[in-house]
């Protein structure tokens, strides 16, 4: 499964790019499984992905929670908590 | 009751006075206008800045504050709906946000205004970065700003 993947403030410059299209592997099944498989893939992902619980996702530009599946998504943005207005 | 709402994105400046007037002008249904201005301010944690950054999410950006607008719009008995936020480098003294409501009367106007707000604080994908003596730093999200949004859940609206 290909996903396009988003980041955004600091979760973007920790990872180093501002999106990417990736292969999914088998048996990551949520938004969280998804960010504890990432910050595997290497040291700037380990970095921006280090504490999950205070970065947020969207799929396909609507807000989700950590344990929403991701089958279906065609682009999952993760961000930190918003702070415009 | 058809209401107008509008809902923009842009770089730059916006004419808050312009953007109000459009509701009233050439009719006298409308009551109560409030126009709420969201400003950059000269200094964060009592230190001088030199400007913010709002970076944005676009497409879910306008498509959050539709949704918002558009509860609002079921919510209050609203004549039309203004929301602009800027993005990119804003230097202290010019405008970030603006959010106009009309209504017949105030408390419909008021409320809706401020739940618009609230949202847009904490819901609407904007990150302000800040610039301060040649350092630029994240501002992070208050817990004063969730608890605000956190007060129109399952509140009954306004008269």
């Amino acid at each position: 499964m290909t996903i396009k993947l988003r980041y955004f403030a600091w979760v973007r410059e920790r990872v180093g790019k501002p999106e990417e299209d990736i292969e999914v592997p088998a048996g990551v099944g949520t938004v969280a499984e998804l960010m504890t498989w990432l910050a595997s893939r290497g040291e700037e992902y380990a970095h921006a992905f280090a504490n999950p619980q205070v970065i947020r996702a969207a799929i396909d530009r609507s807000h989700v929670k950590p344990q929403t599946p991701i089958k279906g998504a065609g682009e999952i943005a993760f961000f930190p908590p918003m702070t415009g207005g | 009751m058809t209401a107008l709402s509008t809902v923009r994105l842009q770089r730059e400046p916006f004419d808050a006075a312009a953007e109000a007037a459009k509701f009233t002008r050439g009719r006298s249904d409308i009551g109560a206008l409030v126009t709420f201005n969201g400003i950059c301010r000269g200094d964060e944690a009592g230190e001088p800045i030199a400007a913010l950054t709002l970076e944005h999410y676009p497409g879910m950006a306008e498509a959050e504050i539709e949704r918002h607008v558009a509860e609002a719009l079921a919510r209050w008995p609203l004549m039309g709906v203004t929301v602009i936020h800027r993005y990119g480098r804003i230097v202290p003294g010019e405008d970030i946000v603006l959010v106009v409501t009309a209504s017949s009367h105030r408390a419909a106007a008021f409320a809706a205004a401020e739940f618009l707000m609230d949202y847009l604080k904490t819901r609407a994908p904007f990150w302000k970065q800040v610039e301060k003596a040649g350092e630029k730093t994240w501002v992070e999200a208050k817990a004063t700003d969730d608890a605000a949004a956190g007060r129109w859940s399952g509140r009954q609206a306004a008269e």
